[in-house]
């Protein structure tokens, strides 16, 4: 097996326009890769035909010197993507089979780009989970390993992160609705960057919670998470919420110059019970961005307590509403039914049949905070709450911060099935660092910065104004430089 | 707020997902774990504050009211676990 899946994007990209390597050569890599790595379950659909005949175009493209950044670059998409003649099935049992007859307007850029679809990536059911174990495909087990047990990649986007981490493919697509692709990078210690809301379309990514969901790019660097970025984003006709505002260059902005850069440090984020580690590696942090010659100031978020309670009404209330279209008549699956069983019944076997009790529990507390009566005081106080949390960030941005630093989740990776007889909210606490950045539509970037005492990867978040991912990027790209994480896990799969 | 298992029937039915009786009283303990998290927003002073509608201050695009898509029947019965004559079927609505 060649080495070449080991390899960046920007790599990848300067070998394939140098001619050094092809797109066939890099692919096949990849695909062998995958192929050793089944104990993993980050690939639930590999699509090995379809990548050969992708990676072969993409070569003819680039021997006519017709080669977008990404041409040629192989990549795993999230299974929330809808891709066109390949299962779609947001890993839940409720879209067994499912096969669109159309491809997400964010996979139809990248394809357009002439990158190769390695095939569809586990994930939580409906991107609803920390740990990828809700999954009806099974767990995904995070590449880094410190004894017997087998860890969590995190989740939503789990498969995504278990496959950068462990070189099966050179970036993938995740979605972040509390967290789902910040969290997972941490806990595999990659790059993952959350957009501004509205950067990219969310047509045809199977819908979690719509004011919420974001897609974005789960990669090896931050440079990596530059191009592709770029290569998602842009105004869709099709998304009413897609924004239409130009998308620039984000690689060229990468000078790794911030001197002058204001950074906050959240008071709210020090949390009680926290472990040291994560404090440890919060200072290391901002010491490191005060080195390369950014002005760190203390700020304080004052609703931060406040946004997981408000996100566990807002997110439920979306999905119950999103979550409606699964009856068993237009796609996916239909429950068989008795000779006395109604359409009501129908409904009612079908979804109980095809979803997962995580989806269930959570369709079931949206039902109940939009019913009649409980609506004011569930929905639309958390609706309120949410106008206050994103002036939080308003004011400090308007206080002149171009940036917040905090770390990105509150432990390492834990093992599988340790959290199982937890109750939910122990398992929601994941997103704690994570879910303000979604309730305030603002973009968030996590970077990996450095390995706890068992070492296992550790993820600092940086968090920056609406529409300057640019900006982010570049500071991200002065921690990355500073933070020198080199470390990979070793390969026992 | 207390839910008791009267009330998470109820809301099992109103979201059409079929949960066993035997079910009931542990939907109903786990609700009540998850409501009582969402409890403390009620801490929150939200006196004249709006409710969210947009995360970002944009207007919706209008585009001209015309047809840009359609005659696709085929592909949009594709999926469907039951589809005959060009219709999706599901059981008997009316008597």
């Amino acid at each position: 097996m060649s080495d070449l899946h080991k390899l960046t994007i920007a790599d990848a990209r300067n070998k394939l326009r140098a001619k050094e390597i092809t797109s066939v050569e890099l692919t096949q890599s990849c695909l062998d890769a995958i192929d050793a790595a089944d104990a993993l379950g980050a690939y639930v659909h590999k699509t090995p035909d379809l990548a050969i005949e992708a990676a072969t175009a993409a070569d003819a493209r680039i021997a006519v010197g017709d080669a977008p950044d990404m041409c040629g670059i192989p990549l795993g998409i999230k299974d929330l993507f809808c891709t066109q003649g390949v299962n779609s099935q947001a890993a839940s049992g409720i879209l067994k089979g499912f096969k669109p007859e159309y491809e997400s307007t964010v996979s139809q850029k990248l394809k357009d780009a002439g990158t190769v679809m390695l095939g569809k990536l586990n994930m939580d059911e409906f991107a609803m989970g920390s740990s990828n174990e809700t999954s009806v495909y099974g767990d995904v087990v995070n590449p880094w390993k410190v004894d017997e047990r087998n860890l969590t990649p995190g989740g939503s986007s789990g498969g995504s992160a278990s496959a950068v981490a462990a070189d099966l493919c050179l970036a993938a697509t995740g979605t972040d609705t509390g967290g789902s692709i910040r969290q997972p990078a941490a806990f595999t210690g990659i790059v993952g960057i959350k957009p501004t809301y509205g950067r990219c379309s969310r047509w045809g990514i199977v819908a979690f919670a719509s004011s919420l969901d974001q897609a974005g790019p789960m990669t090896k660097s931050v440079r990596d998470a530059a191009i592709m970025l770029e290569t998602m984003c842009g105004h869709d006709p099709k998304d009413s919420t897609s924004a239409d505002i130009a998308v620039p260059n984000f690689e060229a902005m990468l000078t790794g110059d911030i001197r002058g850069k204001k950074i906050g440090i959240p008071k709210e984020y020090r949390m009680d019970g926290m472990p040291a580690e994560i404090e440890t590696l919060w200072q290391n942090g901002t010491e490191m961005l005060r080195d390369a010659g950014a002005e760190i100031v203390d700020i304080s978020l004052p609703h931060t307590k406040y946004a997981l309670p408000a996100y566990y009404v807002i997110a439920p209330a979306e999905a119950s509403s999103n979550l409606a279209r699964y009856d068993g008549v237009r796609f996916g699956h239909r429950a068989t039914l008795g000779a006395s069983d109604g359409i009501t019944e129908m409904y009612e076997k079908t979804r109980a049949e095809g979803f997962g009790p995580e989806v269930q529990r959570r369709v079931m507390i949206g039902t109940y905070v939009l019913s009649a009566g409980f609506y004011d005081a569930y929905y639309n106080r958390a609706r309120r709450v949410r106008t206050l949390i994103k002036k939080d960030f308003e004011d400090v941005f308007s206080a002149g911060v171009d940036a917040i630093l905090t770390p990105a989740t509150p432990s390492a990776a834990f093992g599988l099935g340790e959290m199982t007889d937890a109750d939910p909210v122990q398992m929601y606490l994941n997103d704690v660092f994570t879910v303000t950045v979604n309730l305030a539509g603002l973009p968030g970037i996590s970077v990996p910065a450095g390995l706890d005492a068992q070492g296992l990867p550790l993820g600092l978040q940086l968090i920056g104004r609406p529409w300057e991912e640019g900006d982010l990027l570049n500071t991200a790209y002065a921690l990355e430089q500073s933070a020198g994480f080199v470390a990979k896990p070793n390969i026992w799969w | 707020m207390s839910i008791d298992t009267a009330t998470a029937a109820k809301v099992a039915k109103l979201a059409r997902i079929k949960v066993e009786e035997d079910a009931l009283p542990a939907l109903a303990q786990e609700f009540n774990t998850i409501l009582g998290f969402i409890e403390q927003l009620n801490e929150v002073d939200v006196e004249g504050v709006e409710p969210m509608t947009s995360v970002t201050p944009q207007r919706l695009k209008r585009r001209v009211d015309e047809v840009t898509d359609g005659n696709q029947h085929d592909k949009v019965l594709k999926n469907a676990p039951d589809a005959r004559e060009g219709f999706f079927v599901v059981p008997k609505v009316v008597e």
